[in-house]
């Protein structure tokens, strides 16, 4: 499927998983293992390391890359503060940056986003911003120094798909850091749909955390985001929209007078 | 702008005539609908609506798993003092009633705080009847300030406070306010609130979006319901409410609670019964108007009827509360703000969480 590379590590997954949402904390091991995932976020907010049980950093392999975000930050500063304290508690150097303050349709703040790129990867974060897909923020993120751009399919948690589907194209097109397309994920075809077109990887979440079989989800998520990729590399024949038997504009050209 | 100027153009709407306008036909063509207007929730409150709970309760079940994932978040209350100027008919605090009162000190609520935090609560709403003597916005700052040693969040229901309080209060790390106007009725609320300053309906009305305006994180709002005689007006205007911060004060997290009148110290007669049917219908109406806001149910409500809540869209839990000030301790010297339905230990709580196919989580913010 060839590796990804990303945040300096070389990768054989390209589907990261979030953590939250789970009927139970003992899941995550299990989904872990059968989505085959190497990267997982975790909101820093949750991490409860008053009781070993309830510390959702004890349900994760140790091999597995940790990926801390500052859901629940408002704006830059409050983002800044929470990826210097997974850092203190000793989550790695990787940060997803979410900064949210709608709390109607939970769309992330591009400037707030950039602004808190800006000072943490000046700090030696691997910085991966989760972002409106928009271009030229795209841009901007990675002039920041982002190690990688988030645009999100759908708002979060709708799992309507890739409802921003060009808008992602143009950012695949133009952004040459890896482009993770997360949020809005809610079926293993989405995340193939993402893929195909380009995406390096994707993050999945309320679709395998809320459905019936949240193990069996993750394997078939796995399965689609390589079954993507797969498609991708072996370059999809040209889709048309309507079936065409010769060239009915052109076909003069042939008709012998000429 | 404030919330009274929405209360204000409900003043001589005919609630009545549309509840009883409303059909089953409007009901299925709402319940089809992605985003639902003002007028499409007071629908789903009518008595027609009642018949489509099942279908709502579905709808709720998938926005709530949408937005909140298998998961419900658990806190618990502690009283550090219950002396209050307030004569309210309905409240066992209230000032004329022959209960012993107490006011802990920083001591006292150290100690409290260490008992509760071995329970595994990481969440605390501080809480004090209203009293300027006994319960100044000092007291309820240096007191959180206490908590916050023992806990990750610290939100407090006490009497409203000022904006500059509010200010203060969350520089100082409290991060939410829970107040209820107890009632939306202006008349009724004049009537129970027979004196003391919460008989100011104005003051206490604009106190969430003073607490919003002074960057709280989370913003409660809720009303009694039974003071009244129309729980679907109360609960449409706890709505409304929740929808009018929502839409100012965006970064804000607004949620709601409906609490129903428990028994208590003294007697109020006129409480206007609300079924379990009726506040169900409440829970979802909600949830389908407003699928991002947290709804919770405290520890009012029995422990059966609370976990059969949990896949409709509560996804806030009190557990193991007490309502006694000093009750954590074990050493219980005053009568309790209401009587408790749930009686469960924070741990049995959890068991019957897990048993729905639920998470219980302890944790959600941390002082940052």
């Amino acid at each position: 499927m060839g590796k990804l590379r990303i945040g300096g590590v070389e990768l054989d997954s390209r589907l990261f998983i979030g953590t939250g949402k789970y009927p139970s904390k003992d899941t995550l091991p299990r989904v872990i293992e059968s989505s085959a995932t190497q990267v997982v976020t975790i909101a820093l907010r949750r991490v409860d390391s008053s009781r070993q049980e309830n510390n959702i950093l004890s349900y994760i392999p140790k091999e597995t890359i940790l990926l801390p975000n500052t859901s629940g930050a408002r704006n830059a500063d409050e983002a800044v503060r929470i990826a210097r304290l997974a850092r203190a508690m000793g989550c790695g150097d990787w940060v997803k940056i979410e900064v949210i303050s709608d709390n109607k349709y939970l769309l992330p703040d591009n400037e707030e986003t950039l602004r808190a790129t800006d000072i943490l990867a000046n700090e030696g974060f691997k910085v991966f911003p989760y972002m409106n897909p928009d271009l030229m923020s795209a841009k901007k993120l990675v002039d920041a120094g982002a190690a990688a751009v988030m645009p999100l399919g759908a708002p979060i948690g709708t799992n309507r798909g890739l409802r921003m589907k060009e808008l992602i194209g143009i950012i695949i097109e133009e952004i040459k850091q890896p482009v993770i397309v997360d949020a809005g994920i809610g079926a293993p075809s989405h995340a193939a749909e993402a893929m195909e077109m380009g995406a390096d990887a994707v993050l999945v979440n309320t679709a395998i955390a809320t459905s019936d079989d949240p193990v069996k989800m993750a394997q078939a998520f796995s399965l689609a985001v390589k079954a993507g990729r797969y498609a991708y590399n072996a370059r999809l024949g040209a889709r048309a929209e309507v079936a065409s038997a010769s060239s009915p504009l052109t076909g003069f050209l042939h008709e012998g007078a000429y | 702008m404030s919330f009274y100027e929405v209360v204000s153009s409900y003043k001589d709407f005919d609630f009545d005539g549309f509840l009883s306008d409303v059909n089953e036909e409007r009901v299925r063509g709402i319940l089809s609908k992605d985003k639902l207007e003002a007028k499409d929730f007071l629908a789903l409150l009518s008595p027609a609506a009642q018949s489509h709970l099942e279908q709502m309760a579905e709808k709720a079940r998938r926005l709530s798993l949408n937005h909140f994932g298998k998961a419900v978040l658990l806190y618990a209350p502690i009283y550090i003092s219950n002396y209050c100027i307030n004569r309210c008919a309905y409240c066992g605090f209230n000032h004329d009633n022959g209960i012993s009162r107490k006011q802990l000190s920083m001591e006292e609520i150290g100690k409290e705080a260490r008992e509760l935090s071995k329970t595994g609560i990481r969440h605390v709403l501080l809480l004090t009847g209203e009293s300027r003597k006994h319960s100044p916005a000092d007291y309820i700052t240096e007191a959180a300030g206490v908590l916050r040693k023992h806990f990750d969040s610290v939100t407090i229901e006490v009497s409203p406070l000022t904006l500059e309080e509010y200010v203060k209060a969350s520089k100082s790390g409290i991060d939410g306010v829970t107040i209820y106007q107890e009632t939306y009725d202006e008349q009724v609320y004049d009537e129970v609130h027979i004196s003391g300053p919460k008989k100011d309906y104005r003051f206490r009305l604009d106190t969430p979006e003073r607490a919003c305006r002074a960057n709280m994180r989370s913003v409660n709002v809720g009303a009694l319901l039974g003071l009244s005689d129309n729980w679907r007006r109360e609960a449409f205007m706890t709505g409304m409410h929740a929808n009018y911060l929502q839409d100012k004060y965006a970064s804000t997290e607004v949620s709601v609670s409906f609490p129903r009148i428990r028994p208590h110290a003294g007697v109020f007669e006129r409480v206007s019964g609300v079924s379990d049917i009726q506040l169900v219908q409440a829970v979802l109406a909600m949830r389908l108007f407003m699928p991002h806001v947290s709804q919770n149910i405290s520890t009012r409500e029995n422990a059966d009827f609370r976990d059969n809540l949990i896949p409709l869209g509560i996804n806030k839990f009190s557990a193991g509360s007490c309502t006694e000030v000093g009750g954590y301790s074990g050493e219980p010297a005053t009568e309790a703000q209401f009587e408790i339905s749930d009686g469960r230990s924070v741990e049995e709580v959890c068991e019957a969480i897990l048993a729905k196919g639920y998470q219980p989580l302890f944790k959600n913010w941390m002082s940052i």
